[in-house]
């Protein structure tokens, strides 16, 4: 049996570095505590060498030159986490949530799939890199010795059988309190040291007998895992998923451009962590976080076609939350599709007020099956028709563009635009109407609405209108050569917008040939109106 | 396989005649041998004939051969002239055969109630509502300054749904727009479209009062009403030498005159091709 470990060091900095990977090169240490008691949490390779150390007060941290601090985020520690148990969750479902920085799997059966033990560690460490983690990855045959060679060693590192007590011997004993801050770890790191026990082969060369007596079955159970022999099962966890990116910015963000560049970044993990999944998403919820109390002025003119701002000028935002979510049709798995929606709805809806936080969470579905028939019609494709219909709605409003659903009333005008989407074949049916399949001879007058109605002024005679005039429309008036009707309909009488109309269809000439109106005299309010044109 | 080929616009100065293959092979010679020594830039090659698709009328695809795909059509003629439910009857084709499709509606004037009427499938048709938020004035009798707003939109969305492509018919209606501003669109915008549908299988028909398009347009039909069909009173007989009462009088339709004013699908006739079609009240 074989096991592979997966540990991220300093993984409160690897969690800000998803966020700002920019900073990989530099200098980072993390402050954790209340202002002014800030210390020194974790740092990278860049900031010990620059001597910081944890612990150091935040003024002491900030006298080294060219050293970047940040808060710690849990937030983004958790949802580093997240990505991490992902990464190791697409390549089995037998994964131990060991720590925060460790995930255990187990191998069983692997080798077949995805071919021997090197290659798997280093596609786990491959993974891992692309969810923005960089990791340490060791494979042994028991899972506490794979976590302690992960712990010691960077880079891949496979156990050869046999090897394990040479492999452990050369680990500092530090190795076996990683991450434990409890007393009794503690002290026994500090007894190790006074023994003058170094390196984990020390550990495992003292007497049993004579460790148990003075360390109890604790200094036992740490001999064991320094030679390499304990044995436990696997505690495999199932975590609901949740596909959720947070980052929490230094300094507020006022422009659309360096936050669409953040969303790249995040909508990039998410879509690997659900291809991890083999999942895809049909819904994005933006959540941000608003700074309350900004002045206008305080903005260059120049930033005001891109500020995030433009919506609510010189008034300070009400609310400190914003959030926006995006529903598509069908699932989809395209970061950048995913941005453009994402960049033409906040151009639309901008958020008032500088941002603090971003939260982006993906509602996983399954990926749409999308095998075209031989001979069938080709269609739209559903990103690039996403991204087309956000841009005519940006253009002409989101209510003007869709597809059209007839509502059950004879009301006229009784139809509501819903959103356009490609449906299957086999699923879609007719709009409904009654009169089943037309033949081509039977072509139907179509009638041109004229939206709003034009109020006109009518002559009657003898219970017939004879003359029509337009102030607004003069060519359309005169003298009325051909009447029908009136034909009365009439409805929601019990409600506050009942309707009650007489229409009739009248011809008249206009400047070339003779043209068909639809004229209709509304009973509740009197007034004549001219609804459309038969063409 | 085309069964008539028309050369392509670099040698040909009559579009609309298809000449004899050998005709190509002898120009082609001719200019090899009195300059030899200059490289063509393009080689002379024929242009197929595009694929024709029901227009939704039969007599119309007796005369113009049915709609082609990856050109433009242009549909003018007056109001009342038929031209919307040509679209309809266009619209209702297309839907029929499972093709996605757009209507680019400049003056919101699309009526659901008969494209319901005549059986479009609106799950297969996407509409854009052109045109600015509901004002207190009617939106056709702005100044003309709405009205290029309203265009100039339009062409816009023209040009995403064209570039977005899987439409088997893209339908832009400016048959409300006055001519005076509906000729102000540049021909370079017509051209733009007609190239952008060239090579797709999109049918890209246009609605206009009278010609636009010009020369961009491979298809140009021109509707006109020709007389009005009315239901003869059933009692006629019992009011002789009475006016008619009005509610006894019906709409049924009117008889609409279609003509071929341009077509490069196919071989230009001698004289007008024009047919007859009526459509019909929609019942209910």
């Amino acid at each position: 049996m074989s096991f592979a470990c997966i540990f991220v060091p300093e993984f409160s900095v690897q969690a800000l570095l998803r966020a700002e990977p920019n900073l990989r090169m530099q200098a980072l240490a993390v402050l954790e505590g209340k202002t002014p008691l800030q210390k020194v949490f974790a740092m990278n390779e860049y900031a010990r060498a620059a001597g910081v150390e944890c612990g150091m007060s935040k003024l002491e941290a900030e006298t080294c030159s060219d050293l970047m601090l940040r808060e710690r985020s849990l937030e983004q520690e958790s949802a580093a986490h997240a990505a991490l148990l992902d990464c190791a969750q697409s390549f089995t479902p037998r994964v131990e949530d060991t720590a925060p920085d460790t995930v255990i799997l187990d191998l069983a059966g692997m080798k077949s799939l995805f071919g021997p033990l090197h290659k798997i560690a280093r596609d786990l460490m491959r993974r891992a890199s692309e969810i923005g983690l960089e990791t340490s990855v060791a494979v042994a045959d028991n899972p506490d010795t794979a976590t302690l060679v992960a712990r010691g060693f960077s880079g891949v590192t496979v156990v050869p059988d046999g090897k394990v007590e040479e492999q452990l011997g050369s680990l500092s004993v530090e190795v076996l309190f990683a991450g434990k801050n409890d007393e009794e770890s503690v002290q026994l790191l500090e007894t190790f040291q006074r023994w003058g026990i170094r390196y984990l082969r020390e550990l495992a060369a003292l007497p049993d007998i004579a460790l148990s007596e003075r360390l109890g079955e604790h200094g036992l159970f740490l001999q064991k895992l320094a030679q390499g022999k304990t044995a436990r099962t696997l505690a495999p966890v199932d975590p609901p998923l949740n596909f959720e990116e947070v980052i929490e910015v230094e300094h507020p963000l006022v422009l659309l451009e360096p936050l669409a560049f953040l969303l790249n970044g995040i909508l990039e993990q998410l879509c690997a962590r659900l291809s991890a999944h083999a999942l895809a998403t049909q819904e994005l919820r933006l959540e941000l976080d608003l700074v309350s109390g900004w002045r206008s002025e305080d903005e260059p003119d120049s930033n005001r076609s891109t500020s995030l701002r433009a919506g609510l000028r010189g008034r300070p935002s009400p609310h400190n939350h914003f959030s926006r979510t995006i529903r598509l049709p069908n699932p989809m798995l395209d970061s950048k599709t995913f941005l453009k929606l994402l960049q033409l709805d906040l151009k639309a809806h901008p958020p008032g007020a500088p941002i603090s936080k971003i939260r982006l969470i993906a509602e996983p579905a399954r990926p749409r099956p999308a095998q075209n028939g031989l001979f069938s019609p080709p269609s739209p494709e559903p990103e690039k028709l996403e991204l087309t219909l956000a841009r005519i709605a940006a253009i002409i409003g989101e209510d003007k563009v869709g597809s059209l659903q007839i509502l059950d009333t004879h009301r006229p005008e009784a139809f509501r635009v819903q959103r356009f989407g490609i449906h299957d074949p086999a699923k879609s049916s007719t709009n409904g109407n009654s009169h089943g399949k037309r033949s081509s001879d039977d072509l139907v007058t179509a009638l041109r609405i004229f939206r709003p109605p034009l109020v006109v002024t009518v002559m009657i005679r003898e219970g017939r209108p004879v003359h029509i005039h337009s102030k607004k429309r003069t060519e359309i008036g005169g003298e009325i050569l051909w009447t029908a009707g009136p034909w009365r309909s009439s409805g929601d009488w019990w409600e506050q917008d009942g309707w009650s109309r007489d229409e009739w269809d009248i011809a008249l000439q206009q400047e070339s040939a003779i043209a068909f109106f639809r004229l209709v005299h509304d009973l509740l309010s009197g007034r004549w109106l001219l609804e459309g044109s038969y063409d | 396989m085309a069964s008539s080929p028309i050369f392509s616009s670099l040698t040909v100065s009559r579009p609309f005649f298809a000449a004899p293959s050998s005709n190509l092979f002898s120009a082609e010679a001719l200019l090899k041998r009195s300059l030899p020594n200059v490289v063509p830039a393009s080689r002379l090659a024929v242009r197929p004939t595009p694929e024709l698709v029901s227009s939704g009328i039969s007599q119309v695809d007796v005369i113009a051969g049915g709609f082609p795909r990856g050109c433009l059509t242009e549909v003018c003629g007056p109001n009342s002239s038929g031209r919307t439910s040509l679209l309809l009857a266009a619209l209702l084709a297309a839907t029929r055969r499972a093709e996605v499709c757009a209507l680019v509606d400049v003056s919101d004037a699309f009526d659901p109630a008969s494209a319901a009427s005549a059986g479009v499938d609106f799950q297969k048709l996407l509409w854009v509502r052109c045109g600015e938020k509901q004002t207190s004035s009617p939106r056709r009798h702005r100044e003309p300054e709405k009205n290029l707003d309203c265009i100039e939109q339009a062409l816009r969305v023209t040009d995403l749904l064209l570039q977005s492509g899987g439409f088997g018919l893209v339908a832009i209606d400016l048959a409300d727009e006055p001519f005076n501003i509906a000729r102000r669109i540049p021909l370079a915008s017509w051209f733009r479209f007609q190239r952008a549908v060239e090579h797709t299988s999109t049918v890209l028909l246009v609605i206009t009062p009278a010609p636009c398009a010009q020369s961009c347009a491979a298809l140009l039909l021109k509707m006109q009403a020709e007389s009005l069909e009315k239901k003869p009173p059933a009692f006629s007989s019992q009011f002789s030498g009475c006016d008619i009462p009005a509610h006894a009088e019906l709409l049924q339709g009117f008889e609409t005159r279609t003509e071929v004013l341009r077509s490069r699908t196919a071989r230009k006739p001698g004289r007008s091709v024009s047919e007859t079609f009526t459509t019909k009240a929609a019942a209910g």
